[in-house]
């Protein structure tokens, strides 16, 4: 009695506060996707599967593919240049590493808007980059580098690769010393020790920080719509567009439940690598 | 072989750190600029910051921004530091961890609609206060996140022997598991209000029609829509500085924040 009585105090309200403001909302949005849109934009509680048949209507599953591809792409990209950093960190003096890591997080923990606008200054026509590429006579006219995907692909992995320096540095830390040795000692060069040794121990990290970058990327708004320039949708500004200006709430819903149930899945799967890995390891 | 590998990864490190903060310091740098020119130097100037206090939208904004920050962060980390300590003193639960660990990863996008449509079913009037109550969705989880690796460094057998000497299960509480928590506490505390500065879309869905409520990275967004000016980088400036410290508070709270 005594310990339901602590549970329900420390759990309760937090508990709570998560089950009113986040399942029973996401919960709610659920449901809309089975209804229709009323005439002035509210719900009209009349069952249909229609948004689900427009959901995958050629148009918007172009959509859908297109951001796939472009958060897939900044999730490799980011993977790239996080994992020789992390490497590079955990190479360093011990006292160094904490140093290193705060600087690389710190960043992250800033406004996103402010991070993702820093890169239309660096990247307008007459940008820090063009500018630059300029005055060393490589380019005569400006480059076409913002208002695009590849803007895009930047600002998603100068956004998200901060993290998966961090996965990957705590997967690295963790790593036994001894199978480094081993492998060192049975004659294997650093190459093949890297590649055969301490990669494969290190993918649930690799796991883990993809899958931040990916879920966080595909349903982003914010960089599509400041450095793609409003002419590249991604199912982030798709979603906003249904809220805000076509005002058809059951199909945006629809598309946030296929956001939701893609985070699922890849968290499940992120789950299960970490939970084989760890597996290995005692076994 | 090894040594010209360590060159480099040095040289690859110090690429990334570039990558990282050169943008970030072209902007405050340019926030200096005279001219009204956003990229081409014409010498300093702090009259862009002299407007940005001046300017009665930013002010505003600005307040709205604080209101919403602290009044978000102290009820996140009353209730988040006691969801910390309920599941960390309790067994393990999967589903629990997924809960907790939801708010961090669910796209804001899908949050904000979601809450929109809730509050709007409801018929909760919109304003600040529907911010704050969002707000707090995801500063709990971080709060959590935050206390629960400290409370892992906590050695649980105090519990029992403050129990064994007659304390109540609350003297125990305050006077055992809170003190060694509280670096925790706090810092969770400062990032939760740093994330509530920051947060763009949650707030822009929840506040509701007309300008009452507008925050800080509304106004940013708004402006940012309009064109690259000097008056944006002076803004953007002082925000970053402001997060770069709070952060680095947070660290200095409790050294484990980041490293975990």
């Amino acid at each position: 009695m005594r310990n339901r009585l602590k549970s329900v105090i420390l759990l309760g309200p937090g508990l709570g506060w998560l089950a009113l403001l986040m399942v029973v909302p996401c919960g709610l949005i659920f449901t809309y996707s089975v209804f229709e849109r009323g005439v002035y934009g509210g719900i009209d509680y009349t069952f249909t599967l229609e948004n689900f048949r427009r959901a995958a209507d050629p148009l918007f599953l172009g959509i859908f593919l297109r951001s796939a591809k472009i958060a897939g792409l900044a999730t490799l990209i980011a993977i790239l240049i996080a994992y020789p950093a992390a490497f590079a960190i955990t190479r360093a003096p011990r006292d160094w590493q904490t140093a290193l890591l705060i600087l690389v997080i710190l960043p992250f923990w800033s406004n996103y808007l402010i991070r993702t606008y820093a890169w239309i200054v660096m990247l307008n026509r007459e940008g820090l980059i063009n500018n630059g590429l300029a005055g060393l006579g490589v380019i005569d006219e400006p480059l076409p580098l913002l208002y695009n995907s590849f803007a895009v692909v930047v600002g998603l992995v100068y956004n998200y690769t901060p993290f998966v320096v961090l996965a990957i540095y705590a997967s690295l830390n963790r790593i036994n010393r001894e199978t480094i040795e081993a492998s060192e000692d049975l004659g294997a060069s650093g190459w093949v020790t890297f590649w055969r040794v301490i990669v494969p121990q290190t993918v649930p990290g690799i796991a883990a920080g993809g899958v931040f970058v990916f879920v966080l990327s595909i349903g982003n708004f914010i960089t599509p719509d400041l450095l793609g320039g409003g002419r590249l949708q991604m199912v982030g500004n798709l979603i906003y567009d249904q809220f805000l200006s076509a005002r058809d709430w059951p199909f945006g819903a629809t598309l946030s439940m296929f956001l939701i149930a893609l985070m699922m899945i890849l968290l499940f799967a992120q789950a299960m690598v970490a939970r084989r890995a760890a597996g290995e390891g005692a076994g | 072989m090894q040594r010209r590998m360590h060159t480099g990864l040095k040289l690859h490190l110090g690429l990334f750190f570039a990558f990282l903060y050169v943008p970030v310091l072209v902007l405050m740098v340019l926030s200096f600029n005279r001219a009204g020119l956003p990229t081409v130097w014409t010498g300093f100037s702090l009259d862009w910051y002299g407007k940005l206090f001046t300017a009665d939208p930013i002010i505003r904004a600005a307040r709205n921004t604080l209101v919403v920050a602290v009044a978000s962060t102290v009820l996140a980390t009353v209730i988040g530091t006691l969801l910390a300590v309920g599941v960390e003193t309790r067994r393990n639960s999967p589903f629990l961890d997924a809960i907790l660990f939801a708010p961090m990863i669910i796209p804001d996008i899908v949050l904000a609609i979601a809450l929109l449509s809730f509050y709007t079913a409801i018929s909760l009037t919109l304003g600040l206060h529907s911010i704050i109550l969002s707000h707090v969705v995801f500063n709990i989880a971080f709060v959590v996140a935050v206390v629960r690796t400290r409370m892992r460094h906590f050695d649980h057998s105090m519990l029992e022997a403050s129990a064994d000497l007659g304390a109540s299960e609350f003297t125990t509480f305050r006077r055992v598991l809170l003190p060694t928590i509280a670096p925790g506490v706090i810092a969770g505390a400062l990032l939760s209000f740093t994330l509530s500065v920051d947060e763009f879309i949650i707030a822009f869905f929840t506040a509701g029609a007309g300008q009452s409520s507008t925050t800080l990275p509304m106004q940013i967004y708004s402006m940012i829509r309009f064109g690259v000016t000097p008056e944006i980088n002076a803004m953007a400036t002082i925000v970053m500085l402001v997060s770069f410290t709070l952060v680095l508070l947070a660290q200095r709270a409790d050294r484990r924040v980041f490293t975990q």
